[in-house]
Formats: C-alpha cells, structure tokens, sequence
C-alpha cells in the first residue's frame, strides 16, 4: 500500500460549505486543501467538489474562475479521483433545469430534474433519509444495511441506474450516490451525516490511497 | 422514509449560550463550543444556533466563534443573527454553517430571500418567524425580538416566504418562548398546511411529550426546543426515545438507547423495579 500522503483539494467556486469539508477530512487525519486555482487543481491527488447553492451560478463561477477546462482534464484525461457532494454530484450530470437550463460538466450520462412529489410531500427533501445501497464497494464498505444521512435538495440526478451505488426512496426514486470509473458522488452530505457519512468519507480516502494513477 | 427532525436551539447572547425566557429574561448556560459539541454527540439531527443580540446591537454574526464551533459538528449547522446582506450569508456559510435563517431582513426587505436562495439555493435559506397572540387574540407576526407587531397573519408570511424562495420556516412562538406551557398547536398547524416546505416548530416544549404533539397534531416536519435540553444529561436521546415509543420515525444512531426505560410526567427516568436490578446484579456477578 502507498502510504505517502495524497493531496486532496476541495474546489471552492465561491460557495460551497468548504469548511465542513475540511473538518471531516481533518477528522479522518487528512488535510484537504481548499483552493480556486488551476496550478493547485493541477497537482491535486484528488478532487472535491462540494454543494451548496444553485446550478447555474455555480457552473457561471467554475467558468469565470477558469476552472471547468483543467477540471475535465484532471478528471476525464487524467482519471484522478473525485468526490461530487450534493451539488458536486449535479453537477458532473449532462445539464439542470433548475433555473432555466443549464449545462454541466458532463462527465456522466445523466440529467439534473426537479423531485416530483405528490399530494403533501414537501419540498425541499430535507433531512435524514435511509439508503438503500447498490454498490458496497469502495464507498458503503463499512456500513451497515439500515443506515440513514443527511440530504437537503430539491433536485436530484436522473441516470442509468448501472452507476447508481445507492439510491434514496421520497415520493419517487432517488439517486443518492453514483459512482463511475474514478468518480464518485453522493446527493447527502456525508460531511454532515456523523459516524456513517464519516465512514463514506473514509471509503474515498482509502480509494484514493489505494488509487493505482495513470 | 425520510425521518423528523430533532433541532436543539442554541441562543447566543454576548457570545454566551443562554436559556430565554420570553425573550424578556435569560439565564446563562455556558461556552458556545462546549455546548454545540455536547449536543453534536448526543444524537441530534441538526443544530440551529441563533444569535439575538447582533441585529440588536448592530453587529456582524461572530464569524471567529462560528468557525471555531463547527470545527467537530458533523450533523448541519443552521446560523442566524445578523445577517442582512449576501456577503453576511457568504462569510457565515464560509465560516462552517450548513444554513444560514434570517428573520429581521426578511421582514425588512422580502426581496432578500429571493436574492439569497437564487445564489446559495433555497435549501440554504430558513426564513425564522416571531409569532405573538395580539390584543385581538389572533396570532401576529412580530419584529424585534417579539417587540413590534407587524401586521402579518402568520399564514400570510409564511405563504409569501415560501413563494420568495425560502427552504424551510423556522416557527417560533414568542409568548410560550420559555413558558414550559407546550408547543402552540394552532399555531403550528396552520403554518405547516398553508404551505409545502418543512417547518420547524419551536417554543414553549416543558416536557418531553410536548415534542409528539408537535409533530403528530401540529405537523411539524422538525421539531425543535432550547431550554429542555439544558442541565440534563442525554437529553436528546431522551427525547427520541419518546418520540420512538410513539411510533414516530426518527434516527437512532447511538448506543446509548432509552427505548426499555420508563418516565415519569416530566420525561425524567424512573428508577427500574427492584427486582429488575437483582437480576441485572445477578447476570453481573455471575461470572
């Protein structure tokens, strides 16, 4: 095993809860490095793209930024891992119809839609919700079968169920992880989900230090 | 199934964490990091700390006291207090907030809800409500701290705010603020069947059943309390052990489980029966 130690970058495009990011991979004895800037991305082991916020100004900020050309390259070209969260994980769809449409990285076949929810459903889907999960491997390893995380989103990824890992029941199906090749992503906040979202970050840790690069 | 939400409120005044009562008098409870950590670990679903004195006395929200709290909170932090401009929302969510509620500059400036979840996402954005029974005996929404009523039916506000673009809606009663007199139902109902997004019930819980009521006759999607959770130990998993036994959905994540226990009127643990223990004495020096 490759012990030396691997550098993770949280992408900042001026508006994710970076910090809570940070902390849980300070808890799991990792520094993540939050930065805007293409030489750090560059050099980045492992990519984070964290979620809080709306798609289209998010994707607006990745471009003014200049951000979106070495993100493919890192991610497509170079195969690096990456961890989308929640809005991270909307935005490596095709597009969102959230505000308009708008158009993604595209790195997954899949498109951003809102909920559907029937009679008195509420929207946002805020809370905690259990999973039920498709793929163990390398994310869901150690938890348990009747576990729960926190999600709060009005959108979610609609894919080809082959890379779903897990997926969350509200009045519809919905995509609660997915997980490709070197890209992974979670629709809950597994920086905010305790003991169980910590474990789903210790899964991409391990991933990563086990990661044989290109 | 998606479970209900246990929120403990943390009020923050001078940097301190204290009990309010009817948001007239307080009691102080001790250092912010300490609390929120206590909490974190006590199976609570979410925190939401507010700070009532920073609009008040005009001040920014404690960004050095937010960044330092959220440090080991691993469940979402909701942040209020002094936010009345997007960069307000930018700092505090940069500082390790999960959400940010506004109250005052909701009021003051509707449009602001708008700006703000078209930036950050309406998930981010609680709109928190003051509600007040006014000399007509009708619940009123009020400003400034409970001082000022506005004119506003609660219905009304909540409807608009959810059109504007708010995620969720804090609902807090101002007159049972404190009272240990039980949630106000009414109040509660007809906020959460007036409109489609989650609302958080708060003020008034005296004992731990309070919190079923909330959630069973009020309609609550979270259910949330400050003073209750002070100066008893595992308070939260006490009171989801009552929320469990009603059969309400709620997530259970620690070992720590009170689901065999008996309580009396006041949610306090009632000492087991003396032959349980010889038995459990018995099982013990068996070995």
């Amino acid at each position: 095993m490759n012990t030396s130690k691997k550098t993770f970058v949280v992408v900042d495009y001026g508006m994710g809860n970076l910090k809570s990011v940070v902390n849980a991979f300070k808890f799991l004895g990792e520094s993540a490095k939050i930065s805007n800037k293409r030489k750090d991305i560059e050099k980045a082991d492992a990519i984070i793209i964290p979620g809080v916020g709306a798609f289209g100004e998010a994707m607006n900020n990745l471009q003014k930024l200049d951000l979106v050309k070495i993100l493919n390259k890192k991610v497509l070209k170079d195969k690096v891992p990456m961890l989308g969260i929640c809005l991270g994980m909307q935005l490596i769809a095709q597009d969102s119809e959230e505000g308009g449409f708008n158009k993604g990285f595209g790195w997954i076949d899949g498109h951003v839609r809102k909920i559907k929810v029937y009679n008195n459903t509420r929207l946002p889907h805020v809370g905690w919700n259990d999973i039920s999960i498709l793929k163990k491997k390398p994310l869901f390893n150690n938890i348990s079968k009747d576990c729960n995380f926190y999600f709060v989103h009005s959108y979610y990824v609609d894919c080809d169920e082959s890379i779903v890992s897990a997926e969350t029941k509200y009045d519809v199906k919905i995509t609660a992880a997915i997980q490709k090749e070197n890209m992974f992503a979670t629709q809950f906040h597994p920086e905010k989900s305790q003991e169980n979202g910590l474990r789903v970050l210790k899964g991409f840790i391990n991933f990563v230090q086990n990661y044989k690069y290109a | 199934m998606l479970k209900k939400r246990l929120i403990p409120c943390l009020v923050l005044k001078d940097n301190l964490i204290v009990q309010s009562i009817g948001f007239k008098k307080y009691l102080p409870i001790g250092v912010a990091k300490i609390a929120v950590e206590f909490v974190a670990k006590w199976d609570v679903d979410e925190i939401f700390l507010i700070d009532i004195t920073a609009t008040k006395e005009k001040r920014k929200p404690n960004l050095k006291l937010i960044n330092k709290i959220s440090e080991n909170c691993f469940v979402p932090l909701t942040v209020g207090g002094g936010i009345h401009e997007l960069k307000d929302i930018k700092n505090v969510i940069r500082a390790g907030a999960d959400k940010i509620s506004i109250n005052s500059e909701a009021l003051e400036d509707p449009d602001f809800i708008t700006k703000s979840s078209g930036i950050y996402g309406s998930q981010c954005i609680v709109v928190s409500v003051d509600v007040k029974i006014n000399s007509k005996g009708n619940h009123e929404v009020v400003a400034d701290a409970g001082k000022r009523f506005t004119g506003l039916s609660p219905i009304e506000w909540a409807r608009r705010v959810e059109k504007l673009g708010a995620g969720e809606i804090f609902l807090n009663s101002a007159d049972r603020d404190g009272s240990k007199k039980g949630y106000d139902i009414k109040l509660i109902k007809m906020v959460s069947e007036a409109v489609r997004i989650p609302v958080i019930a708060c003020g008034g819980v005296g004992v731990m059943s309070d919190f079923i009521e909330g959630i069973i006759e009020g309609k609550a999607s979270a259910i949330s309390a400050a003073n209750i959770f002070h100066y008893t130990e595992h308070s939260t998993i006490i009171a989801k052990a009552f929320l469990k036994k009603a059969d309400i959905d709620v997530r259970l994540n620690t070992l720590a489980k009170y689901g065999e226990f008996k309580f009396d009127e006041y949610g306090r643990i009632l000492k087991k029966e003396d032959a349980g223990l010889a038995q459990i004495w018995f099982e013990r020096n068996k070995s």
